[in-house]
C-alpha cells in the first residue's frame, strides 16, 4: 500500500502516466484482500425501511377514501384520467373494427398518401388476424389517453422552455432524471397514489412519455428563426400573435416529431403498465412471460410493433409534409431526447424531409380517397360484427411454441455454453467482488472513478446516490444489478463499436444496417425480451442478452455518426500524410469521435439499466425482481418501492459518472482567453 | 403630429444600450466611458450603443454605417424598442418612444415604422402574398382587403405573379423583395433597413439598391438604412453616420465624409473610395489666378468631379465653377489631373 | 383546430368525472368500475371480468366458467391478466369481478372482505390445493433419506447451480405465488437459496428435464396439477402443518396446509351480477376435471376456449347443475 503511494508522491520525479491509475488499482486490490467480507451490507427483506413503506401503503389503502388529499385531489385525477380512457375505449369499440380500420386508413391517407393508408389498414387488420383485437384496442385507447395528456401538459411546458432560457435551465435537470429513470421505478409510487388499473397505467405512461414532448417542443421552438420572430415583432404583433402565427407554425414539423416520440415512449410503457393492471397487449405479453410461452408473447409483440410502425410512419409523414428545407437550423440538438431513440427520429425526419417536396398540399384526390375510406368503414359498422370475427384469426401459438422448443433443444449446447461462460467468467466473479467488498471500499472506488472521469460535482452526486442506496437497505441488490449492467454495457459497447466503425467505413454496409437500426429503434423495449427468453430461459443472462440487443442500435448509430462527423479535410490531411486505414482509425477518427463514443457509452448504460430492471421479469433478479415482487406480494410492497428508488439512484449515479466525461473534454477551450 | 415637413422624423438623444446583468450600474458610473474591451473585462457588460444622438429629416435616406460589431444593428432595433434601450430619448414623429405603453408601441410598429431584415425573416409556411399581408393581418384587416393591398405592393416591388409561391421557391433577391413588400404594405412613415442586401450577391445587390432608390422616389418614405458597405452607403445615403464601437464618429453627407474625414478611423475607411466620384467641384476649385482667362465653360459647384473631366479635357480653358450666379472659383486640367493622381490637394474644409 | 379538439375532449372528460362524483371522489367511483355492457349488442347480460392468475389450473377453471357465461348466459367476459394480490385490489377499483381460484390468503380476506367490504366469498371450487417442495422420483429412489428435510443440507451440493452459487438451489415459480420459502430456509437452517424461475412453465420444464435427464432438482410445486399424471414427483417432508403454525409469516417452520380452494367475487358483482354471479357461485368441480382441461391447454395445443369447449361438451351433466334456473 504505502509503496505505491510513495511512487506517485514525489512531485518532481517524472512518472509515466500509467502509474497513478495502476497504483490506484493495486491499492484497491490490496484493500479488498485485506477487508474482504467485512463491512458488507447483506440484503434483508425485513429491513425497517421496507416495512415502513409497506405500512405506509397499508395506511394509504385504508384511508384512500377518507383522506382529503385523496378524496379531493388524487382521486379526482384518477377519475378524470379514467374517464378519458373510457371515452377513448368506448369510442374505439363503438367504431368496431370496420370503423376503426376505415378511420385509421383515412387519417393515414391524409397524413401520407395511399402507401401509408395501406400500411395503416393492413396494420389495423393485423390486430384482428393476430386474434388480439380487444387487447389492441385497449392499448390504443390507453396510448391515446396517455399521449393526449402528455401533449396537453408537455407542449405548453415545452413552448415555455423554448421561449425562456431560464425555464429551460430549470426544467432540463428534471427531464434528465426522468429519462434516466427506468420504467419500472414509476410504477410503485403511482400504485400508491393512484391505485391500480387503467387510470394508474395511463398516468404512469404519461409521466414516462412526457419528457420527449417537452424536450423536442422546446427544441422546435428555440430553433425557430429569430429573424422571423423579430420581423413579426417589428410589425407590431402581440406575443400571442407571434406565438400562434410564427412560433407554432414554424415549429410544427419538429413538434410532429415530439408527438411521434411521445407515442413511441407511451407504447413501450403501456406494456409495463400492465404490472399495475393496466389493460391491453401488455397483459398478453406478461401472460406469455409468466407461462414462458413465446407463442403467446409473439403475436402480442408483433401487434405492438405493428402499432408502433403504423403510428410512427403516420406521424413521420405529417412531420415531413410540414417541413421544408432550411426551416430549421439542423436537428442535432435532440440527441438526448427520448432515451436515445429521439436522436434517430429527429435525424430521420430531417433526412427524409430533405427529400420530400415542400409545401405538398393535399390534393383533392387524397381528400376524396380518405373520405371514401372513412365512409366505407363507418358504413360497415352496422353490417359487420364489431369485434373481429374469430374465424378470421390466425392462431400461431402452438407453432411458435414448437419452433421455440425446437430452437431450445437444437441450440441448447450453444446457448447454454454462452450463458454459462458469461455467468461463470464475468457475472459471478464480479458479483462476488462487489457484494463481498466492504461498502466503503466500493464507494471509494466509485468516487475515484467518477472524479477521474467526470470531475468533482458528478463524483459528489454519485457518492450521494451510493450512500442513499446503502441507507435504503438495497446495497447488495444494487451491487448485483450493477454487475449485470456492467457486463451488459461491456458487451454492448464492444459490439456497438465494431458495428459502428464498420458502418462508418463502408457506406454499403451502412446502407444495409441503417434501416435495421431504424426499425429496431421503433420497437418498444419489451419486445426484446422475447428472443432472449426463447433462447436463454429465465436467468440473469437473459436480461443481459435482452439489454444488449436493446442498447446496441443507438450505440452503433452514435458511434457511426461520430466517426462520420470527423471533418473530411482532417481525414484528407491524415491520408495525404500517408496514414494507413488502421492508423487513420486509431489516431484520427476514434480520438476525434471521442465525444460521440462517450455519449454512446452513456446512452448504453442508461438503456441497459432500464432493460436489466425490466429483466427482473425474466430472471435478472436483484432490484428489478424486487420491484416485480413489490407488485406481486403485498408484504413486499415496501421492498419493491424502495428498490424502485434505488434503481433511479443507481441510474443517476451511472449517468453522472459517464455523462460528465463529455463535458470534461473542453475545459481548456474555456480557460484560454 | 410630426407630419409637418420642418420637424424631424426621428430624433435620437443620448441613446445608450449596454448589454449585461449590471447594465444600469455601469450606466450610472464613470465606467461607461471605458474602452469596450476594458469594460467587458471589468464588468462583464458590453456597451453596444454609446451616447448616440442624431436627427433624421422627413423623407430623408439616413444611412448608418459601420463594421460588424459597431452597434449599428442594435441602434436600429432600439428605435422601435425591439431592443430596449438603456438610456436616452427617441422620438419618432415627435412621439416619445421610450414612454410608449406596450399597446401604443405596437400601434407605432403596426402603422408608423416598419423594418426590412438582413436575413429576410420571411415565414416559410406562408405564401408570398400572406407574407406580405402579415403586417395587415395582425392589425386585424379582413382577408380580402389585405390581399388586395398586398397584391398592389407586390407589383410595386416587381413580384407580379409570385403571390402563390412560397418563399423558399424564390431566389434571395426576390425573397428580399418580399421582405421589402411586407414592410411597405403597412404604409409606414418610416422604414428601417437592417443590412438588407448584405446576404445577396453583388449583381443582385446593385439591382436592389436601385430598387430602393426608385421606391424612395416613388413613395417618399423616411428611411434609416444600416449597412457595412461603404459604396452602398455613399450611393443611397443623403446623410451618413459612421459608427465605431457604439459611437457615431462622424455624421454628414457623402461629400463631407470623403472631403473631410473627422479622424483616422474615417479616413482609413474611405481611403479606397474614388474621391472623384463623390466630391464636387466645390472641393477643388480655387480662386482664379491673376490673368487667367475666365471665358471657359461653366459648371455648378455641385458637379461631381468625375463628371467635369470630359468638359475639362474638351476645353483648353479653365472651367468656371459657379454657385448660382456667383463665381465660386475655377478648375483647370492640371487641377483635375493633380487631384486624380491623388496628390495632396488642399481641400476646403467645411464647404 | 387540434387545440380545440383537445379542449373539447378535456372538458368532456372533466364533466364525465365531475358528474359521477361531487364532493370528493372515492376509488370506486371510477367510471370504469361498472359491470355495464361495453361491447354493445353482442352481449345480453353485461361484462364479467375474471382475473387470470398465472397458473394453468386457474386458467382452466376461468376458461370453463367464461365459456359458460358467454355461450349459455350471453355475457361478455374479459380475462385480464392480474396476479393474485393485485386482483384483490381490483375488487376495489372495479378492474376485477371474480377470482375463480383463491389459495387461502386469510390476510386479504380480512382486509377486503371484513374491513373494506368490497369482496365476498362465493363458495368452494371443489378443488383441494396443497403446496410443497418436490424432487424428481429418481432422486428419491437413489437417495432414500432425501425426502426428510433434515437431510436436505447433506445433499445441498447436488442442487448447486450457476444461479445459486455455493448453496443448493430451490427453484421457485412466479413471484406472485403464495410463498413461505425464504422463511422456511431461514428457520429450518437450510443451506439453500431460492432461485426464481419466474413462471409455472419454468417449474414444469425444470421438473420434466430433471426426471428425464436424471438431473437433481428441488422445486416448489402444487397440487392439483396435470404434471403429476405425466411425471413422477416426490414430495419432500417438511415439519408437519399444525393449525396456526404459519400465523407469523416470518416464523413459519412448517409445511403448507391443505387448502380448500374457493372463489371470491366483488361485492358489486355479488349484488348486481345476477345470473352470472349465480353461475360463479354454483361452479364446483374436481381436481381431475381441472387437470384434464389444463392438460389440454398445455400439452395438446388448445387455447383456453377450445379446451373449455371440449370439457363442456363432454360433461354436460356437471355444468347443467351450475346454470341458474
Amino acid at each position: 500500500m504505502s509503496s505505491t503511494t510513495a511512487v506517485s508522491a514525489p512531485p518532481r520525479v517524472k512518472v509515466p502516466r500509467w502509474v497513478a491509475p495502476v497504483g490506484a488499482v493495486v491499492l484497491f486490490a490490496a484493500a479488498y484482500l485485506a477487508f474482504r467480507g467485512t463491512g458488507t451490507l447483506p440484503h434483508d427483506k425485513e429491513a425497517p425501511q421496507f416495512l415502513a413503506v409497506t405500512e405506509l401503503r397499508e395506511w394509504i389503502d385504508d384511508h384512500r377514501n377518507d383522506n382529503p388529499l385523496f378524496l379531493y385531489f388524487l382521486n379526482y385525477i384518477r377519475l378524470f384520467v379514467g374517464g378519458l380512457y373510457d371515452l377513448f375505449q368506448t369510442t374505439l369499440y363503438a367504431l368496431g373494427w370496420p370503423g376503426l380500420t376505415g378511420v385509421m386508413g383515412a387519417l393515414a391517407w391524409l397524413a401520407g398518401g395511399w402507401r401509408i393508408a395501406l400500411l395503416a389498414v393492413s396494420g389495423v387488420s393485423a390486430f384482428g388476424f393476430l386474434g388480439l383485437w380487444q387487447s389492441s384496442v385497449d392499448t390504443l385507447a390507453l396510448v391515446a389517453a396517455a399521449v393526449l395528456l402528455s401533449l396537453a401538459i408537455g407542449i405548453p411546458i415545452g413552448v415555455w422552455a423554448g421561449l425562456s432560457a431560464r425555464a429551460r435551465r430549470a426544467i432540463t435537470p428534471v427531464l434528465d432524471v426522468m429519462q434516466i429513470m427506468p420504467t419500472f421505478a414509476y410504477l410503485a409510487p403511482l400504485a400508491l397514489f393512484f391505485h391500480i388499473g387503467a387510470p394508474a397505467g395511463a398516468i404512469a405512461t404519461m409521466i414516462y412519455s412526457i419528457p420527449p414532448a417537452i424536450r423536442i417542443t422546446a427544441l422546435a421552438i428555440s430553433e425557430v428563426s429569430p429573424t422571423a420572430v423579430e420581423a413579426s415583432a417589428s410589425l407590431g404583433a402581440t406575443r400571442r400573435q407571434t406565438l400562434f402565427k410564427v412560433y407554432l407554425p414554424l415549429a410544427r414539423s419538429t413538434m410532429a416529431l415530439a408527438v411521434n416520440q411521445t407515442i413511441m415512449m407511451a407504447l413501450s410503457m403501456v406494456v409495463i403498465a400492465n404490472l399495475i393492471s393496466a389493460p391491453g397487449l401488455g397483459g398478453d405479453i406478461i401472460r406469455g412471460l409468466s407461462r414462458a410461452q413465446v407463442g403467446i408473447m409473439l403475436p402480442a409483440g408483433v401487434a405492438i410493433v405493428v402499432m408502433a410502425v403504423v403510428l410512427d410512419r403516420m406521424m413521420m409523414s405529417v412531420a415531413q409534409r410540414g417541413s421544408a428545407v432550411g426551416w430549421r437550423s439542423g436537428g442535432s440538438g435532440a440527441t438526448r431526447a427520448g432515451e436515445g431513440g429521439g436522436a434517430g427520429a429527429t435525424e430521420r425526419a430531417s433526412r427524409s424531409a430533405a427529400m420530400n417536396r415542400p409545401h405538398a398540399k393535399l390534393s383533392r384526390i387524397d381528400l376524396v380517397a380518405a373520405g371514401v375510406l372513412a365512409a366505407v368503414g363507418l358504413a360497415l359498422i352496422p353490417v359487420l360484427p364489431r369485434v373481429w370475427p374469430e374465424s378470421w384469426t390466425i392462431n400461431v401459438v402452438a407453432e411458435v411454441n414448437d419452433a421455440v422448443r425446437w430452437a431450445e433443444t437444437t441450440w441448447y449446447p450453444v446457448t447454454t455454453f454462452i450463458k454459462d461462460l458469461v455467468t461463470a467468467s464475468l457475472l459471478n466473479p464480479l458479483e462476488t467482488l462487489l457484494t463481498s467488498a466492504p461498502w466503503w471500499l466500493v464507494t471509494l472506488a466509485v468516487l475515484a472513478v467518477a472524479w477521474r472521469v467526470s470531475g468533482v460535482r458528478p463524483a459528489l452526486i454519485a457518492l450521494g446516490c451510493l450512500l442513499a442506496i446503502a441507507l435504503l437497505g438495497t446495497w447488495e441488490h444494487a451491487m448485483q444489478t450493477m454487475t449485470t449492467v456492467a457486463v451488459a454495457v461491456l458487451v454492448t459497447l464492444v459490439i456497438g463499436l465494431l458495428l459502428g466503425v464498420a458502418a462508418a467505413r463502408s457506406p454499403r454496409y451502412s446502407a444495409v444496417q441503417r434501416p435495421l437500426l431504424d426499425a429496431a429503434q421503433t420497437m418498444p423495449a419489451f419486445v426484446y425480451l422475447l428472443p432472449a427468453l426463447a433462447l436463454f430461459e429465465t436467468t440473469r443472462f437473459t436480461a443481459i442478452f435482452a439489454s444488449i440487443i436493446y442498447a446496441v442500435p443507438p450505440v452503433v448509430r452514435l458511434v457511426e455518426d461520430g466517426i462520420k462527423a470527423v471533418p473530411a479535410t482532417v481525414v484528407e490531411a491524415a491520408s495525404s500524410a500517408g496514414s494507413t486505414r488502421g492508423q487513420l482509425l486509431w489516431k484520427v477518427q476514434l480520438p476525434m469521435a471521442r465525444q460521440a463514443i462517450l455519449l454512446a457509452a452513456n446512452q448504453g448504460i442508461v438503456m441497459t439499466l432500464a432493460m436489466v430492471v425490466v429483466g427482473g421479469l425474466v430472471g435478472a433478479g436483484a432490484l428489478g425482481y424486487d420491484v416485480v415482487l413489490g407488485f406481486s406480494q403485498r408484504t413486499d410492497f415496501g421492498l419493491g418501492f424502495v428498490a424502485g428508488i434505488a434503481t433511479v439512484l443507481l441510474g443517476v449515479m451511472l449517468d453522472r459518472i459517464t455523462q460528465g466525461a463529455d463535458r470534461r473534454s473542453s475545459p481548456r477551450k474555456r480557460k484560454s482567453p | 403630429m410630426g407630419d409637418s415637413p420642418d420637424s424631424a422624423a426621428i430624433t435620437v438623444e443620448g441613446l445608450w444600450k449596454i448589454f449585461g446583468s449590471r447594465a444600469q450600474r455601469v450606466l450610472d458610473s464613470e465606467d461607461r466611458h471605458l474602452e469596450p474591451a476594458t469594460l467587458r473585462e471589468k464588468t462583464g457588460c458590453t456597451a453596444a450603443v454609446r451616447d448616440v444622438s442624431f436627427e433624421v429629416r422627413p423623407g430623408e435616406v439616413f444611412v448608418v454605417m459601420g463594421l460588424s460589431g459597431s452597434g449599428k444593428s442594435t441602434l436600429v432595433r432600439c428605435l422601435t424598442r425591439l431592443i430596449e434601450p438603456s438610456a436616452g430619448e427617441i422620438r419618432i414623429g415627435g412621439e416619445d418612444i421610450g414612454r410608449a405603453s406596450p399597446a401604443r408601441l405596437r400601434e407605432i410598429r403596426r402603422h408608423q415604422v416598419s423594418m426590412v431584415f438582413q436575413h429576410f425573416g420571411l415565414l416559410p409556411h406562408r405564401k408570398v402574398i400572406d407574407n406580405v399581408a402579415y403586417g395587415l393581418e395582425i392589425q386585424g384587416m379582413p382577408r380580402a382587403a389585405r390581399h388586395a393591398r398586398a397584391g398592389e405592393i407586390l407589383s410595386l416591388v416587381g413580384l407580379d405573379g409570385y403571390a402563390d409561391a412560397y418563399p423558399d421557391q424564390l431566389s434571395g433577391g426576390m425573397q428580399q423583395r418580399v421582405g421589402l413588400a411586407r414592410a411597405l404594405a403597412v404604409d409606414p412613415q418610416v422604414m428601417l433597413f437592417d443590412e438588407p442586401f448584405s446576404a445577396l450577391d453583388p449583381l443582385i445587390r446593385r439591382d436592389m439598391q436601385a430598387e430602393v432608390i426608385r421606391l424612395h422616389r416613388e413613395v417618399g418614405k423616411t428611411m434609416v438604412f444600416i449597412t457595412h458597405d461603404l459604396s452602398e452607403a455613399l450611393k443611397l445615403g443623403e446623410r451618413i453616420a459612421i459608427m465605431r464601437a457604439g459611437s457615431i464618429v462622424q455624421l454628414g453627407t457623402a461629400e463631407e465624409l470623403v472631403g473631410a474625414p473627422a479622424d483616422d478611423y474615417v479616413s482609413d475607411f474611405i481611403r479606397d473610395v474614388p474621391r472623384s466620384h463623390v466630391l464636387t467641384l466645390r472641393w477643388i476649385c480655387r480662386d482664379p489666378e491673376p490673368g487667367e482667362p475666365l471665358d471657359g465653360p461653366e459648371l455648378p459647384v455641385t458637379t461631381i468631379i468625375k463628371d467635369a473631366i470630359g468638359l475639362a479635357s474638351a476645353s483648353g480653358r479653365p472651367i468656371k465653377v459657379v454657385d448660382g450666379d456667383q463665381l465660386a472659383g475655377v478648375v483647370d486640367r492640371v487641377d483635375l489631373l493633380t487631384f486624380l493622381s491623388g496628390q495632396d490637394v488642399p481641400v476646403k474644409a467645411g464647404a | 383546430m387540434k387545440i380545440r379538439l383537445l379542449a373539447g375532449l378535456l372538458t368532456a372528460g372533466l364533466t364525465l368525472g365531475l358528474a359521477t362524483a361531487c364532493g370528493g371522489a372515492t376509488v370506486e367511483t371510477s367510471p370504469s368500475s361498472t359491470a355495464a355492457p361495453q361491447g354493445g349488442a353482442s352481449s345480453a347480460g353485461g361484462t364479467v371480468k375474471i382475473a387470470i392468475n398465472p397458473w394453468v389450473g386457474y386458467e382452466a377453471s376461468a376458461n370453463v366458467v367464461a365459456y359458460l357465461l358467454k355461450n349459455e348466459l350471453g355475457y361478455t367476459v374479459e380475462l385480464p391478466e392480474i396476479k393474485e394480490q393485485l386482483a384483490w385490489e381490483g375488487f376495489e377499483t372495479g378492474d376485477v369481478d371474480v377470482i375463480i381460484e383463491n389459495w387461502g390468503h386469510p390476510d386479504l380476506k380480512k382486509q377486503f372482505i371484513e374491513e373494506k367490504k368490497v369482496a365476498v366469498e362465493a363458495g368452494s371450487t371443489g378443488n383441494k390445493g396443497v403446496i410443497g417442495w418436490y424432487i424428481p422420483k429418481w432422486m428419491a429412489d437413489k437417495y432414500p433419506d432425501i425426502t426428510d428435510y433434515k437431510n436436505l443440507n447433506k445433499y445441498a451440493e447436488l442442487f448447486k447451480t450457476s444461479e445459486s452459487g455455493d448453496k443448493g438451489q430451490l427453484l421457485f415459480g412466479d413471484p406472485s405465488y403464495v410463498s413461505n420459502e425464504e422463511a422456511l430456509i431461514k428457520n429450518l437452517k437450510l443451506n439453500y437459496k431460492v432461485v426464481v424461475g419466474g413462471s409455472e412453465a419454468a417449474l414444469i420444464k425444470g421438473a420434466q428435464q430433471a426426471q428425464t435427464q436424471q438431473k437433481p432438482l428441488l422445486f416448489y410445486f402444487w397440487d392439483p396439477h396435470w404434471l403429476f399424471s405425466k411425471t413422477d414427483l416426490v414430495r419432500v417432508n417438511l415439519p408437519a402443518y399444525t393449525e396456526g403454525c404459519d400465523a407469523d409469516p416470518k416464523k413459519v417452520a412448517c409445511d403448507y396446509p391443505e387448502m380448500d380452494l374457493d372463489k371470491i367475487v366483488s361485492k358489486k358483482f355479488a349484488d348486481t351480477g345476477g345470473k352470472a354471479y349465480e353461475l360463479v357461485k354454483n361452479f364446483t368441480w374436481t381436481n381431475e376435471d381441472q387437470n384434464a382441461v389444463a392438460d389440454d391447454m398445455t400439452n395438446n395445443g388448445m387455447t383456453g376456449e377450445q379446451a373449455a369447449k371440449k370439457w363442456v361438451e363432454a360433461n354436460t351433466a356437471k355444468w347443467q347443475a351450475w346454470i341458474p334456473k
